[in-house]
């Protein structure tokens, strides 16, 4: 057999986490928008609108922590503990919202309420934690003899808190579109200014986010062509290939603001979903090969070929039907859920 | 490395582990029984099998998105807190986790959308195949959880690298190691007994209360078909899960034996081992305290001749020793619960056959009390398995000292907190869920779901008819941190 194994599972790995943003990201998202909703009926409507699919959507989460686990356990040994903290809040924030779907339904008056909290506040909990792993990845971690050597608050800095902010706010714009899709009437509209007031949000951070990984990572900057070392230079024919990477997260931006204001329901998704393949191709192009920036690369993290062989099997018969049988069960649940379809209550 | 940041990291993984298994102990069971419910109703057109349905999907709402959230805690403590068992071994039982993502969750959490959200989206065999994958997919999960584990009870078909990492030789033998069919066998049972017994213990609570308030009930109502159900179960595995602990048993003994000696708490190495009823094993001592012995029987237990030496705790240096006190003391208490299982499946079974289940208030309060013992027993046993792998991670191969994460014991100490808050309000606030449910049984269920064409989309099976009541203010989950409520509502 001579497919490029390594190579291959960084791939699906990157598509695993990419499903797992957009995904996810939607539904997290609801819970961020969550405060802003302005009744207890229009709460429902929203929780309604991912009730049956946030736990498919999660799955993407373990399958990205799974596949890195099983297919670069070096790379998986090194970040785990170098983000112990942030990985606590993350999953604290899940396991509180994750049962708020349920709980909340079988709460009475007051329980209700805290559940209401729980899934706002462990969706934005969820939501800034893994902005911070992501910041701290970007930003690089310390590692010897193939592992975390670094402190426990290494992934606390004014960068990271930036990229959770934006994170957020990504998610929250995720969300705002998602629900221009699935709602009708009054809460369409509140999803409509949601989702315009985070899409401006997104544009400053975004910009902030970029313009602040090229000053404190020279390596990534030299990646897009920019020398800051003395003064600011600049190589265009590093940069021109890329240009289509922000170009296409303008693109996004763009469809969101245009559309929306055109009245489109589906398009501002569309363009949401843009914004973040943009994001995650930036990124990628800052730092592949490595898996862990500038530390490791995917092949010396890579598991035995055999390994990576049996598992490839599995998943190309196996990834397939899973894709399938998820789109069926969006298509299952597709189309509008408006308040009267809420509870009778 | 930290000593502090070990046991704490074992702390930490013994609670986060011991609430997590109770959910699939109980879930697995629970959606094969919810399965079988579904297929009765459509295949008899009975109303009765429909309500319970829908109760018993209530249930397993609550039990499986607790069950789900507590898993994902697992599956990134392997890294946080074990990298270095990760770094070592991945290469081995990295796939098997794998697998049982791609083989069993996706499975899961998107047939869970169909099964509760789905009843008028779909027709109705379309919804009994969601309900059966769904139930399929626990079983699968079992599958590869259990090969992976019994892999670091039982390691073969791997080999160690120079620079200490392991590789499979032969993946089917990793899988299929020598104590994972018993031990699948054992957990399975395990599981369906778990459920059988909650669903019994909540049948006859039901019985019970009709009883008190004097309501004369003839012919199958819910409650009475559930519990005929769940002591036929109960009836039919309790018996076969003592042969398939009995396996275990063997295995254990021909593979692990400085597990077996902590568990029967054999200290000296000897033929003719007896059979230790009681004692109390004192490591420091090297022997028991207050030991009742029947001499002899010992290796007729475990299936050994008499004349074959069985290895007592002093064939092992002290530090390789497994801690005696919880394999001891576990096993008795999964032992003990068993036989009251089998008694209690027994009983059951002569009332059946004379027709007189629901007529003895003994019975039923017998099978009430055994409601929360397969859970029990499931700890029990687990404890047993894996405090007596201990000092190993991975059984004559790794030592778990070696197998902890380079994080200090602060970080470790303060998750540990975490877990235990968050933990306490959320299962806290589900038991209460699920208790309150239970104890207003299946009959309220019979009002809900609304018919077909008036049921909105979306709306959660899962919901208790009481909401409407406005002024009702009786929240015992209400347990949050003061400084986040009043927000929003």
């Amino acid at each position: 057999m001579s497919l490029d194994l390594p190579l291959i599972w960084a791939g699906l790995i990157a598509v695993a986490v990419l499903l797992y943003v957009t995904l996810d990201g939607f539904d997290l998202g609801i819970g961020i928008l969550f405060p802003f909703a302005k009744s207890k009926e229009e709460r429902d409507v929203m929780m309604n609108t991912i009730a049956p699919v946030w736990d498919g959507n999660e799955t993407w989460l373990v399958l990205g922590g799974g596949g890195l686990l099983a297919a670069f356990p070096l790379a998986y040994s090194v970040l785990m503990p170098a983000f112990y903290l942030p990985i606590l809040l993350m999953l604290a924030g899940l396991i509180l919202r994750g049962v708020a779907f349920e709980f909340r339904f079988r709460a009475r008056d007051k329980g209700r309420k805290f559940w209401t909290q729980m899934f706002a506040g462990g969706s934005i909990l969820t939501t800034l934690a893994q902005g911070l792993v992501l910041g701290g990845f970007i930003q690089g971690v310390t590692v010897r003899e193939e592992r975390f050597a670094g402190g426990q608050f290494d992934w606390l800095t004014p960068y990271t808190l930036l990229v959770a902010a934006g994170l957020v706010a990504g998610y929250a714009l995720l969300g705002g579109a998602w629900l221009m899709m699935k709602t009708k009437d009054n809460l369409h509209g509140d999803a409509k200014r949601w989702t315009s007031v985070s899409a401006v949000i997104v544009t400053v951070l975004l910009a902030a986010v970029s313009l602040a990984t090229l000053l404190i990572h020279p390596r990534i900057a030299a990646r897009w062509g920019f020398d800051l070392k003395d003064g600011f230079a600049l190589d265009w024919g590093v940069l021109m290939p890329l240009l289509p990477i922000p170009l296409l997260g303008l693109a996004g931006l763009a469809l969101v603001f245009v559309m929306s204001r055109r009245g489109s329901h589906r398009w501002p998704f569309v363009g949401a979903m843009l914004v973040f393949l943009s994001g995650y191709l930036g990124l990628a192009a800052g730092f592949a090969p490595y898996i862990v920036p500038y530390a490791l690369n995917f092949r010396q993290a890579a598991a035995p070929l055999n390994a990576l062989a049996l598992m490839l099997w599995g998943t190309a018969v196996i990834l397939p039907l899973i894709l399938a049988y998820t789109a069926w069960v969006y298509w299952v649940f597709r189309g509008k859920i408006d308040e009267e379809a809420g509870y009778h209550h | 490395m930290d000593l502090d940041a070990l046991l704490l990291s074992r702390l930490q993984f013994a609670f986060t582990i011991a609430f997590h298994i109770l959910f699939p102990a109980f879930t697995i069971g629970l959606a094969a029984y919810l399965a079988v419910l579904e297929g009765l109703w459509l295949w008899t057109k009975r109303e009765a099998f429909k309500t319970l349905y829908l109760f018993w999907v209530k249930i397993f709402a609550l039990s499986f998105g607790m069950g789900v959230v507590s898993g994902v805690v697992l599956s990134y403590q392997f890294g946080t807190n074990w990298s270095e068992f990760i770094r070592l071994t991945g290469g081995v039982i990295g796939p098997l986790l794998a697998y049982e993502v791609l083989t069993a969750f996706f499975l899961e959490a998107s047939f869970l959308g169909v099964m509760l959200f789905g009843w008028k989206k779909v027709g109705p065999k379309l919804h009994f195949t969601a309900t059966v994958l769904v139930a399929i997919g626990t079983t699968i999960s079992a599958f590869w959880i259990l090969s992976a584990n019994s892999w670091m009870q039982t390691p073969q078909g791997f080999q160690i690298m120079a620079d200490g990492t392991m590789e499979a030789t032969d993946y089917m033998a990793v899988i299929f190691n020598p104590s994972f069919p018993t031990r699948l066998a054992h957990m399975l049972l395990a599981a369906f007994l778990t459920t059988g017994l909650v669903v019994g213990a909540a049948s006859a609570y039901r019985l019970l209360k009709d009883r008190a308030a004097g309501v004369v009930t003839t012919g199958w109502s819910e409650s009475r078909i559930s519990l005929t159900m769940a002591v036929g179960l109960i009836a039919v595995l309790a018996p076969l899960q003592l042969v398939a602990g009995h396996a275990s048993g063997e295995v254990t003994h021909k593979y692990q034996p400085s597990k077996t000696a902590a568990l029967e708490g054999y200290w000296k190495t000897q033929p003719n081992q007896p059979l230790i009823l009681f004692g109390i094993p004192d490591r420091e001592a090297q022997k028991n305290h207050l030991e009742v012995a029947l001499p002899g029987v010992g290796n007729l237990i475990q299936g050994v001749p008499a004349e074959e030496v069985i290895k007592g705790l002093d064939s092992w240096a002290r530090e390789d020793q497994p801690p005696p006190f919880i394999p001891f003391f576990g096993f008795r208490i999964m032992v003990g619960l068993g036989m009251l299982m089998i008694g209690l499946g027994l009983w059951g079974a002569v009332l059946i056959a004379r027709k007189r289940l629901f007529d003895s208030p003994w019975f039923l309060r017998f099978a009430l009390i055994m409601g929360p013992s397969g859970f029990l027993a499931v700890l029990a046993g687990w404890m047993v398995t894996e405090v007596g792998r201990q000092p190993w991670v991975v059984y004559g191969v790794l030592k778990t000292r070696d197998a902890v994460s380079p994080v200090v014991a602060s970080q470790v100490a303060t998750s540990l907190i975490a877990y235990i808050a968050v933990y306490s309000v959320v299962f806290t606030a589900g038991a209460i869920f699920i208790l309150r449910l239970m104890a207003e049984g299946p009959i309220a269920a019979k009002t809900e779901p609304a018919p077909r064409g008036q049921r909105p989309p979306g709306t959660p099976m899962a919901k208790a008819p009481e909401d409407t009541s406005p002024d009702d203010d009786d929240t015992p989950d209400d347990t949050g941190p003061g400084g986040v409520r009043g927000a929003v509502s």
